[in-house]
């Protein structure tokens, strides 16, 4: 499961105001209404689905990533974006540490395989410093999205 | 990482089999348990899957694992507690993690029926047959 398979260029975010765990989520949970990848009717619930999914453990993996998420009937593939934030947002994170990159993920019910590739070429690719350094340096979202572009053209070679 | 890797070599290393029985696979919540149980040990320890090795103690390595429910995997212990090590979380395996039980014993103590809504492990409301059917409850 490549970046490009799952991740909206329209919806990537940068610079993310936001400076809370709630209006991070928000804040990207909004860029995939305007990207028109998620309904606007069905914002609130699944910006609720993924808080409920915080509170059951934090998604913060540690190393500045986080990786909220949920299941939700109102999407048939997955969908996906990548928000940044320079400053960092306190993510109540495993080891503590406030997290800049955030890669949300919405799937649907019934496909966990879907979800766990994808976790799997987001873990693959933040083992690697440079690539998230890069990634907390991008300066807009065509930049982030010819970043995950590269790293999918790199994996696929290696 | 503190523990001096020179001195676990000398101690051989044990492995068990493990299988991931619980429906949504090896995502970032098993990850984390398995990874906090084995950092919890002084012994190395090592996921042995497809083409891969990778560190236990790490959940960004157990992720990149993308492993489903029925993947078989190999841990691998190398240090003093390496059987004990190897207990422990084959232990956490056979629970599937303990998700999906009435009152889970590790990071909450929500229902159920909450984690349903939640939309984790046991999926969002949509996957009521889970219910129904008594699939994903207590092994």
């Amino acid at each position: 499961m490549k970046f490009s398979d799952f991740v909206s260029v329209d919806a990537i975010r940068p610079s993310v105001v936001a400076n809370s765990k709630e209006g991070v989520i928000r804040e990207m949970t909004q860029s995939l209404v305007d990207a028109e990848k998620i309904a606007v009717s069905e914002m609130d619930s699944i910006v609720k689905a993924i808080m409920k999914r915080e509170d059951l453990g934090s998604t913060g993996i540690g190393r500045g990533v986080a990786v909220p998420h949920t299941k939700h009937p109102s999407v048939s593939r997955l969908v996906g974006t990548v928000a940044i934030s320079e400053q960092g947002v306190d993510f109540e994170s495993l080891d503590g540490e406030p997290v800049q990159l955030f890669f949300l993920l919405v799937s649907p019910p019934d496909r966990p395989g879907d979800h766990l590739r994808a976790l799997e070429n987001i873990s693959r690719q933040l083992r690697d410093d440079a690539f998230c350094k890069t990634l907390k340096e991008a300066g807009g979202p065509q930049e982030v999205w010819r970043l995950l572009e590269d790293a999918d053209a790199q994996s696929i070679a290696s | 990482m503190t523990i001096d890797q020179t001195e676990n070599s000398m101690h051989e290393t044990h492995s068990r089999e493990v299988v991931v029985a619980n429906e949504q696979g090896l995502h970032a919540r098993p990850a984390d348990l398995v990874a906090r149980e084995a950092q919890r040990w002084e012994s190395r320890i090592e996921f042995v899957g497809k083409a891969q090795r990778v560190d236990g103690k790490s959940i960004l390595d157990l992720l990149t694992l993308a492993a489903e429910e029925g993947t078989r995997l190999v841990v691998e212990a190398t240090g003093p507690d390496a059987s004990e090590a190897l207990d422990a979380i084959g232990s956490l395996f056979e629970q599937k993690f303990s998700l999906n039980e009435e009152n889970t014993r590790t990071h909450t103590n929500k229902t159920k029926q909450e984690e349903q809504i939640s939309g984790d492990s046991a999926g969002i409301n949509t996957a009521a047959c889970e219910g129904a059917t008594g699939r994903n409850t207590n092994s």
